[in-house]
């Protein structure tokens, strides 16, 4: 029965950073950029939420729907204003702008708001209790895993079945081609950054209501370990995004519970690399073949 | 990419160009907070801690708390003191520049570090330089004996405004042992990769041991951690029935919170460290009612100084100031008192100041706001009497 | 006289050598800042690991978001071995020249059996890797405990159950790190070790298996079209960076009293990874140009108290974004060329 609990909150876990992951993994898709700041954009998120809810008291889902809003508009102007005049530069330029960029939004964070920590108001506490009860379950985990879901799932019907999604699709797949098929190539990546960020935004929330402290580093490690878990899944692939959250966030519930808590992290990481091993696109990624 | 690489290096080599400028010409003086009047006068007081990055909270709390308490010293006429805090980022190596830059700047007197990580990795300097620190917050017996392993050989002119790490993980073990009605089964969490944290568990579990307590699971977390469901749960498997917390207030706030969710109601008991928790922005307090800490100072007191202190702290900076800045506060006002008595004057050589501190520190009694009849063994670690409080209603209450 | 090429490096080497002259001067002068001059190790160590990763990821084209690591098992490596050579009644010189030489052959075999998987990878999976085993290093040396005495070393993990006899000391203390280090570290020594990097780095570039790793680089199925070994000249590079990252972590660990594992995280590797960038993939003089520039401006930026990392943030992207910004670039493009021309034209009129 332990197990199961361990199981169950594991999977939580894993799906917050599943969420965060596929943010991670669009982006990558498309703009072909591994953008560091996106966990710090889970910060603004976070703290965009805390003071809808404490000091506008705002209900949830209208704190949620600022907070997208926020992190939406704040992902769209540091494309603009950072990663777009370095579209022809090499992916690595592009990279250090995104870890400046993280410095420059945990710095503003920390001056704004101050370093303390704030505590997340409670939100969807209680849970319910199984085999005559001994097993609880919170409803937020059951809640997480099913927003997980139906994200994965709406995402990928909206990369499969809508124009824009054809043409997202079609960028990451060929930059060059698709300029010449008509698709805004600057819109699309515009576009695949707003959404990037939205997602952020729902997983900031989520991940404060499992673990409510706000703060300027917040975003950091949940951003690793989206990272990892992208492409732990196989980078750029949406269900396999999905697919590494969850394994990721099983994996370090179990390494702790079973193994270590100090060696945790050693754990999850030698876990990503034996998988890297046996599958070197990761578990769910497509095997691209180089041309001569 | 061979064009874009020499401009990068041009651009590079213009800033290198700028900087060694600026670095030649304003090394006397780069700037810094200084309060307190320029005057000749005036006793230069060094102090370094974290004021960007993760641990900034601590650092900003000791900076504003000294700031508010050389405020006040030198409002009094007499002894003025002029303070600069240089930022460390609670990092070894940020920790010596900082302390070369307040050199440079002429320090004559310290408030050391803040975090007792980068006190460790300056220690050897105040030595060398033979330059008198008193840390507020650096906790660590690293900051002031060169020989960790049995706490000898102490550098001599550091000393500690707040317990030692070992101090309170005994006096803890000590508590819960004369208070067998607390709890019989003890858990513990703590953080593995902090210095403050380790240092009072491994003290805690050697004076448990000592006293035939029962420890039934020991837990653990980095801090990186978020997530602590999985370290609760097995304190309450383990059926513990007093958790031990030698943590910070943040993640202690967290497992309050997680223990609560998975309806695990144990007493808790923490140090110093736990202060803060209360003022913690929108936390929800009725999770801390029966929480025991050993801690020498409660923002609640009514004594004057302590009312003054917090009245004067709020106004200014908003929050309500926590064991961090009533050390640094504290640290001021026993700085001053030292240099009073012995008569330092700012154009002493820093020899003789720190000779002359050195002397008045292991002489005299200090009264502060973290305590009373406060002495110092030549060592550098403070003597003051932990009080234990719980929380009631939402404020502090001291018990036997 | 010189190839263009050849060139470059001999004007990296001379940059090197006037910068130690005019910064020893100054030194002796008493016009150097005791700030700046605490800041010269560090930055020599910096110099060398960042070289050592520009090798990797500017010259064999591989990202490594891991190099910190290799530092953090130079660093302890050295503490221990200090460790021992103090207790032997060795100091000074010695003790840095023996560090320095073992935290880079440790550096160099663990960087060896990483290599192993590492390079059976490519592109962001390589580089995830690269960061799993940072952090794993990271993670085992925090939970290392390790302890002097009469009888010799003693190792405990996770949990530190080392009891030392009396006038024992510790090494390694888990979290706390490595404390009561002698510091033996100089610039003159820091000096030598960039110059020395600088000699190895240059050598392999030129040697056989450097021109491989260029063509393997460039082109990997044209390279291993024509028999060159991929594999054998990835993991030399790679054996070499990580080997001159362990030799920059000694230098760095004997300069601190007092340090832990968790300076070396991802953070640190990231650091180092900007300094390459910064300073132009494959370009050694850039490299050491903007180390220098990246860890001393923090420093210059106290003034701003708790604003600095704002800016240094903000100094960092206007850098990326103006050094790739394309009208400059044309018109850097433009004045090279008019260099250029201009030197042919002295040259003609010397002949």
């Amino acid at each position: 029965m332990a197990f199961l609990s361990y199981l169950i909150s594991g999977l939580g876990l894993g799906s917050v950073y599943a969420i965060i992951a596929l943010g991670y993994s669009m982006v990558y898709g498309i703009a072909k950029m591994l953008n560091f700041a996106h966990g710090d954009i889970i910060m603004a998120g976070a703290f965009a939420a805390f003071f809808a809810m404490t000091a506008a008291g705002m209900p949830l889902i209208v704190a949620a729907l600022i907070s997208m809003a926020v992190c939406t508009l704040l992902g769209v102007t540091i494309e603009r204003l950072a990663y777009k005049p370095l579209r022809n530069a090499s992916s690595l330029s592009v990279l250090i702008t995104a870890i400046g960029v993280s410095y420059f939004l945990q710095n503003a964070a920390q001056l704004l708001f101050g370093s303390d920590t704030k505590i997340f108001p409670a939100v969807l506490s209680g849970s319910f209790s199984l085999f005559s009860g001994a097993l609880s379950v919170s409803y937020l985990s059951v809640v997480t895993i099913v927003i997980c879901l139906v994200i994965m799932g709406g995402l990928t019907l909206f990369i499969n079945k809508t124009k824009t999604g054809k043409a997202m699709r079609a960028c990451s797949e060929d930059k060059g081609a698709a300029v010449l098929m008509g698709i805004n190539v600057n819109r699309i990546i515009s576009i695949t950054f707003a959404i990037g960020s939205g997602l952020a935004a729902i997983a900031a929330i989520l991940l404060c209501a499992t673990y409510p402290s706000v703060y300027p580093t917040l975003g950091s490690m949940p951003g690793i370990r989206a990272f990892t878990a992208a492409v732990f899944g196989g980078i750029g692939s949406i269900p396999g995004a999905f697919l590494g959250g969850l394994l990721l966030g099983v994996i370090e519930t179990m390494a702790k519970a079973y193994i270590s808590t100090q060696l945790s992290d050693a754990i999850v990481f030698a876990v990503l690399i034996i998988v890297l091993l046996i599958r070197p696109t990761g578990l769910l990624g497509r095997k691209v073949s180089v041309k001569v | 990419m061979k064009y874009s690489n020499s401009l990068k290096t041009g651009l590079a080599a213009v800033m290198a160009l700028s900087l060694a400028a600026c670095g030649s010409s304003g090394s006397g003086d780069n700037g810094g907070s200084s309060s307190g009047t320029d005057t000749a006068a005036a006793i230069k007081l060094g102090a370094s801690g974290p004021i960007t990055g993760d641990a900034a909270v601590y650092g900003l709390a000791v900076q504003h708390a000294a700031e508010i308490a050389i405020e006040e010293v030198n409002a009094l006429g007499g002894t003025q003191i002029e303070l600069k805090f240089e930022d460390d980022q609670a990092d070894g190596e940020k920790a010596v520049s900082a302390y070369n830059a307040l050199m440079d700047w002429g320090m004559q007197i310290s408030l050391a570090t803040v975090t007792s990580g980068s006190g460790q990795a300056v220690a050897p300097n105040y030595e060398q330089d033979n330059i008198f620190g008193l840390t507020p917050s650096g906790s660590s017996t690293a900051i002031i004996y060169k020989d960790t392993v049995n706490n000898k050989d102490p550098y001599g002119v550091l000393f500690q405004m707040c317990f030692t790490d070992p101090n309170q993980g005994t006096a803890s073990a000590d508590y819960l042992a004369a208070h067998t009605d607390l709890g019989s089964k003890i858990g513990i969490i703590y953080r593995s990769d902090d210095n403050y944290s380790t240092g009072i568990y491994q003290t805690f579990k050697a004076e448990a041991d000592k006293k035939g307590l029962t420890i039934v699971d020991t837990e653990t977390f980095i801090n990186s951690d978020t997530d602590y469901s999985v370290q609760v749960k097995k304190l309450a498997d383990a059926g513990a029935d007093i958790v031990f917390l030698p943590i910070y207030y943040q993640p202690a706030s967290q497992i309050l919170v997680e223990a609560d969710k998975q309806g695990y109601t144990p007493n808790f008991f923490g140090c110093d460290g736990m202060d803060g928790i209360l003022t913690l922005d929108n936390f929800d307090i009725k999770l801390a009612e029966g929480l025991y800490m050993l801690t020498p100072f409660s923002a609640d007191a009514e004594d004057e100084k302590t009312v003054n202190f917090v009245k004067k702290y709020t106004e200014k900076y908003g929050e309500v100031p926590n064991q961090f800045a009533a050390d640094a506060y504290d640290c001021v006002y026993a700085i001053k008192q030292a240099i009073d008595h012995a008569g330092i004057t700012a154009d002493m050589a820093t020899d003789d100041i720190t000779a002359a501190m050195v002397k008045e520190f292991t002489s005299m009694t200090f009264d502060g706001i973290t305590g009373s009849s406060m002495t110092w063994s030549a060592s550098g670690e403070v003597s003051k009497a932990p009080k234990a409080v719980i929380i009631e209603n939402g404020v502090y209450v001291g018990v036997e | 006289m010189f190839s263009p090429k050849r060139r470059g490096r001999t004007v990296s080497l001379l940059i090197v050598i006037l910068a130690y002259v005019i910064l020893q001067a100054m030194i002796m002068s008493g016009n150097l800042s005791r700030l700046l001059i605490s800041l010269l190790v560090p930055v020599c160590a910096y110099i060398v690991a960042a070289l050592g990763l520009n090798l990797n990821v500017g010259f064999s084209g591989e990202l490594n978001l891991g190099q910190a690591g290799f530092m953090s098992i130079g660093a302890f490596t050295s503490v221990i071995l200090a460790g021992i050579l103090n207790a032997n009644g060795i100091t000074g010189i010695p003790v840095l020249i023996l560090c320095i030489l073992a935290g880079a052959a440790m550096a160099a075999a663990v960087g060896w059996l990483i290599s192993v998987p590492v390079l059976k990878l490519q592109g962001d999976y390589l580089a995830i890797v690269t960061l799993a085993f940072g952090q794993i290093i990271m993670s085992l040396i925090n939970n290392l405990y390790c302890g002097i005495d009469s009888k010799g070393l003693h190792f405990a993990f996770v949990t530190n159950t080392i009891e030392l006899a009396e006038g024992g000391k510790m090494l390694i203390s888990g979290p706390m790190g490595a404390t009561g280090v002698s510091t033996v570290s100089t610039f003159t020594a820091g000096f030598i070790l960039v110059v020395l990097t600088l000699l190895i780095v240059y050598n392999l570039i030129d040697s056989r298996s450097g021109r491989a790793i260029t063509a393997a680089r460039d082109n990997r199925i044209a390279a291993e079209s024509i028999g060159i070994s991929i594999s054998r000249t990835k993991t030399l590079a790679f054996v070499i960076s990580s080997c001159l990252g362990g030799a920059a972590g000694a230098l760095y660990a004997l300069n601190y009293s007092s340090f832990v594992a968790t300076k070396f995280d991802f953070n640190s590797s990231i650091l180092l990874l900007v300094y390459v960038v910064l300073g132009g993939l494959g370009n050694m003089s850039g490299t050491i140009i903007s180390t220098a520039v990246l860890v001393v401006l923090p420093e210059m930026l106290r003034f701003l108290q708790n604003y600095r990392m704002l800016i240094y943030a903000v100094v960092l992207i206007v850098i990326m974004l103006v050094s790739n910004n394309e009208f400059l670039k044309t018109k850097a493009e433009q004045l090279k060329k008019k260099l250029s021309a201009n030197r042919k034209k002295g040259a003609a009129e010397n002949v």
